[in-house]
């Protein structure tokens, strides 16, 4: 039975044209169903339970049954900790509980780090499926959510379209898509928006990212590699062609994700806002990854500051929201990997905000003489950019070769 | 003093502007104009708190529904009563 499994062929999830043609299939009896203002509940369950198949089948099999504990896990403590908030809300318990729902997350992060190799629990999504898990259970403290049908929860946490990377969506808002049917005028934009988001997608991710990431960045790396650890301008290129490959490939992937999402009826949020026309670095979070970074600004960086604020831990406004900042992307970096170039990309973002932050009151405060105009927003823009660069480069990893790395082999 | 000054200045107050200056504000986009960010919204949630007595957990505040003077003073109104 095993050896059957681990020989069926694995489907990369919107790796191959073909696969959107099974895909497209499998979800237009859903789509129309829905133009007929219906949901076929259980045609959706078998679509999603298929396609989750597909994904983890042939050798990957072992993450299916990664998945599946995963599952279990997550619904028992949800379901645990709805039922004692009805009845209780200590702190204790609620920090115990999302520390169990973290805690295959926090597993799977720090094996590498210490034997070596990747633990057993884990699977491609994890960390996606934890956010919206863990969300699940704060929102449960603060009594947003009453009630979690079993079923539904799990519908919302292996969510096909956006299992393996997100975005990453809310149970309340995902919930809402369920019980609110959209109108058949309504459905028909949905549709109509997901043609465009498909098209684009497909332009992102099989055009620029394939042409940036497999044909232009191997030269430039090797190149690169060939003079480390001496500067080259080739670093500058990898730089950029890095950056932007990552932007590409990680959009289209969105892209996709939501399209299919809206195909299917629900309205998955979008993860990526023009990120590079961003004129601060906070700017660029609100554009940039949003489901992730707004996820980490109202789990993290608002719950730390309102109880420092509630509790009068730090009085200094300034101090406490540098704080915040830095506790928030190095959590943010941590959660890359624990490496030191995600370590440190995490610092670097939140020192850019806090000084960011400085900046905005020092221009408002001193610099009332300085334009506002078309010159002055081009620089702004031009510093984030390359701010942004830099710090994906730091991300890429590519500097842990191009410093410590076996380059001498390469020579 | 009237529920809309009351907003005015506390606004003022977490966002280190002049009373003047965040009524000139209007009704744009708090958010997106960049005036009220993640760590004024905390203390704009802190001084409703303190100050009238409303409780307003982190996962309810909903950006689309306090992005304006009027619509922060509707959601206090729709949660005094």
């Amino acid at each position: 039975m095993t050896s059957f499994l681990t020989n069926l062929p694995n489907l990369k999830v919107y790796g191959t044209p073909t696969y959107f043609i099974y895909l497209l299939l499998a979800i237009l009896p859903l789509g129309i169903s829905l133009y007929y203002g219906k949901r076929l509940v259980k045609y959706e369950f078998l679509v999603n339970l298929v396609f989750l198949f597909l994904m983890f089948d042939g050798q990957s099999f072992p993450q299916l049954l990664a998945l599946l504990g995963f599952l279990c896990w997550q619904t028992l403590i949800v379901k645990f900790y709805l039922n004692y908030r009805r009845q209780a809300n200590q702190s204790s318990v609620f920090y115990l509980a999302v520390f169990l729902s973290l805690l295959p997350l926090v597993i799977i992060k720090v094996t590498p780090a210490l034997i070596g190799q990747n633990s057993i629990i884990g699977f491609l999504g994890i960390s996606y499926l934890t956010f919206r898990a863990t969300g699940t259970v704060i929102e449960t403290r603060d009594g947003m959510i009453q009630e979690i049908k079993t079923y539904h929860f799990i519908r919302f946490l292996a969510f096909m379209p956006a299992l393996t990377s997100g975005p990453i969506d809310r149970f309340r808002r995902f919930e809402k898509d369920y019980q609110q049917l959209p109108s058949r005028q309504e459905y028909l934009q949905m549709v109509a928006k997901a043609v465009n988001y498909l098209f684009l997608g497909f332009l992102y991710k099989f055009i620029l990212a394939y042409y940036l990431g497999s044909r232009l960045l191997p030269i430039l790396e090797k190149q690169a590699l060939f003079y480390s650890p001496h500067f080259t301008w080739y670093l500058v290129g990898v730089m950029y062609v890095y950056s932007l490959d990552l932007f590409f490939d990680f959009a289209g992937y969105s892209l996709f994700a939501v399209a299919i999402s809206y195909l299917m009826g629900v309205k998955t949020p979008m993860n990526f806002n023009q990120p590079f026309i961003s004129k601060n670095i906070k700017e660029f979070w609100n554009r940039w990854h949003m489901t992730l970074s707004f996820w980490f600004r109202d789990y993290i960086f608002m719950r730390f500051v309102f109880m420092a604020t509630k509790k009068k831990w730090i009085k200094n406004r300034h101090l406490l929201s540098s704080l915040g900042y830095l506790l928030n992307m190095l959590i943010m970096g941590c959660w890359h990997g624990l490496t030191w170039y995600y370590i440190l990309y995490g610092l670097m973002h939140g020192l850019g905000l806090v000084v960011n932050d400085w900046w905005l009151r020092y221009k408002k405060q001193h610099l009332k003489w300085l334009p506002h105009n078309k010159l002055t927003t081009g620089i702004a823009i031009f510093v984030t950019f390359n701010f942004v660069m830099l710090s994906f480069l730091l991300f890429s990893g590519f500097l842990n070769q191009f410093w410590f790395g076996s380059h001498i082999l390469n020579k | 003093m009237d529920l809309e000054e009351k907003v005015i200045k506390i606004l003022a107050d977490v966002t280190a502007n002049d009373e003047a200056e965040v009524k000139a504000m209007g009704d744009q986009d708090l958010f997106k104009s960049g005036f009220l960010d993640s760590m004024a919204t905390v203390e704009l949630l802190v001084t409703l708190q303190d100050e009238l007595g409303i409780n307003v957990p982190v996962s309810e505040f909903d950006r689309q529904q306090w992005n304006t003077i009027t619509k922060i003073c509707n959601q206090i109104k729709e949660l005094q009563k």
